[in-house]
């Protein structure tokens, strides 16, 4: 009886250890779904590069251009501001600060991580926002800008805690020899720590960078959500993410516009799991 | 040439600490302007009413019980998923492609974006399982969404339970279930807790999961069953500051504070217990 019993749970035990694998495999499943029934309407190249996003216009037009291009201007952004930071902020914490610091500053970073989006993009709206309008003096401080700020804030936490582990994980042996040959703290983090700990790093940027394209409260409050293909990055945008949560309200279930919010899922999709994959493959190279 | 190179040193240092301030000022600053504004806001009123005039005046009740509502059947659903997936991975599983994938699919569970979550439940949930919108779908789809939280704290807390432990429970004759349940969990349970509390704080604040599934705009009244819409504190903080035209600056602020703190609470709840843990450790 009681071997039958152990039975039952170790089999329960081995089906929760596929659930993960069940899960993703069934939110891919699902967005295909409800998704590929777009294709039979629109090809897959004019909905990648179609220059239009009017998706409720008679023809609708459904092309996802000005959405990618909002999604990957945003993320440029957000990126070249929180990897210099992020990774600096790494270095500090790992080989910089002293103990007690460093316990307070990892603390920070991931209460930073802890802020909901839409917080984040409450505060965007209220401190950033007419900031951003007064400086350049334009009609809205609703811009790409106003979202690169705040989402780089929100890549981060990402990056610092993941740059960290990668540092705090280089042999200590490696930097002992440095500082035996008489390089400095600094030439040995330059030198030995950096380039060791580099593909680590490498993933904790691209972690960071899949954690803006995915994010989307804040850039959805912050940016504007003007479906055009943007010119700078003073102007409105919208992203990839932001017309799922705005528009999927609106668009009744089983029509055109909702299989092309769908479509864009799986774009997301795949987007994150190719980000996912390869950050992953990067971590394990080390070991 | 000594001298040159501490002088870069020095350059150097004080730039990454500047990096680091531009860090943690700005989020200080963030946190502290949301209490400053917040607080004022915060009376029994605000928290135990419901919300009047197209909420511009009245309380938040309704939101912060759905919340409440929603974070309690997400972890209902996720913790036994998520910590027998851990007890897997950290007992079971061996070294080969099956485990190396089951760990890729966490990694990816953890980065698939929160809208498309939303666009899952909306499929799965609501719309194939005609649950409609309503407590359980969002809970399903927020429990989906913080199982790698789980399985991720866990699986940690339970491999750094030595293997001599193990060992001894098992030269007693006791069998492999026997040695998890009786040995193992018991010195587990703080990570797991920690897991589960990061869990709670992560279903929480999130607004994209919930936005198809559950959210209801205005819904001046309690959820009386879990089929029923719900308002909660994410989204409903989105929709008074961009949705709804004149809302008072108080409630706005209000309602971020009530979010925020919940969400900071349980995770500082999770740092204490975690470092606790770490210091009180035996091995």
């Amino acid at each position: 009886m009681r071997k039958f019993k152990e039975f039952i749970i170790e089999k329960l035990i081995l089906l929760c250890g596929l659930a993960s694998i069940f899960f993703v495999l069934l939110i891919f499943i699902f967005l295909l779904k409800e998704g590929l029934a777009l294709f039979k309407i629109v090809s897959p190249a004019d909905f990648l590069f179609g220059k239009s996003w009017y998706p409720i216009s008679e023809p609708a037009r459904l092309g996802i251009l000005p959405l990618i291009l909002g999604s990957l201007l945003v993320t440029f952004g957000a990126a070249l501001i929180s990897i210099p930071i992020g990774v600096g902020c790494a270095v500090y914490i790992a080989e910089v600060a002293p103990a007690r610091i460093k316990e307070f500053l990892k603390v920070g970073i991931e209460l930073l991580a802890a802020i909901p989006s839409v917080v984040i993009g409450f505060i965007g709206m209220v401190t950033l926002v007419p900031l951003v309008k007064n400086i350049f003096h334009l009609p809205t401080g609703l811009t790409a800008l106003s979202g690169s700020i705040m989402l780089a804030f929100m890549a981060m936490p990402t990056i610092v805690s993941i740059a960290e582990d990668a540092l705090y994980a280089v042999p200590k042996s490696y930097k002992e020899g440095a500082f035996a040959l008489g390089a400095t703290h600094w030439q040995t983090i330059w030198r030995v720590s950096l380039p060791a700990a580099s593909s680590g790093i490498l993933a904790a940027v691209m972690l960071g960078i899949g954690r803006v394209i995915g994010e989307t409260m804040a850039v959805m409050m912050i940016t504007g959500n003007a479906a055009v293909i943007p010119q700078s990055i003073l102007q409105p945008v919208r992203t990839l993410t932001a017309t799922i949560a705005a528009e999927m309200g609106e668009a009744v279930v089983g029509s055109e516009h909702y299989s092309a919010l769908f479509a864009i899922g799986i774009v997301l999709f795949i987007i994150s799991f190719i980000i996912n994959v390869g950050a992953d493959l990067f971590l394990h190279r080390d070991k | 040439m000594k001298k040159n190179s501490l002088r870069s040193q020095k350059i150097a240092f004080t730039f990454l600490l500047f990096a680091t301030l531009l860090i943690v000022v700005p989020v200080g600053l963030i946190v502290l302007e949301i209490i400053i504004k917040g607080i004022p806001a915060i009376n029994w009123q605000f928290l135990s009413q419901m919300p009047r005039q197209g909420m511009r005046a009245g309380g938040i009740l309704p939101a912060i019980v759905g919340t409440l509502y929603l974070v309690s059947g997400a972890i209902f659903f996720a913790l036994p998923i998520g910590v027998l997936a851990a007890i897997y991975l950290s007992e079971y599983a061996k070294e080969n492609i099956l485990t190396r994938i089951i760990k890729l699919a966490i990694v990816n569970l953890s980065g698939v974006p929160s809208v498309v979550y939303g666009l899952f439940g909306l499929a799965i949930f609501v719309v194939f399982f005609k649950f409609g919108v309503s407590i359980l779908s969002g809970s399903l789809t927020l429990g989906i969404m913080i199982l790698p939280i789980i399985i991720t704290a866990s699986r940690e807390a339970l491999e750094t339970v030595p293997q001599s432990f193990r060992e001894v429970s098992l030269s007693l004759g006791a069998s492999k279930w026997q040695t998890i349940r009786y040995i193992v969990l018991p010195n587990a349970i703080s990570g797991i807790l920690t897991g589960t509390i990061l869990g709670l704080g992560r279903a929480a604040g999130e607004t994209a999961p919930i936005l198809f599934t559950v959210a209801a705009f205005y819904l001046p009244r309690l959820p009386k069953s879990i089929f029923d819409q719900a308002m909660a504190l994410p989204y409903h903080l989105y929709v008074i500051s961009t949705q709804v035209p004149n809302v008072d600056e108080k409630i706005r602020y209000g309602t971020a504070f009530v979010l925020l703190v919940m969400v900071l609470f349980m995770n500082l709840v999770a740092i204490i217990i975690r470092s606790q843990f770490r210091k009180k450790k035996k091995w």
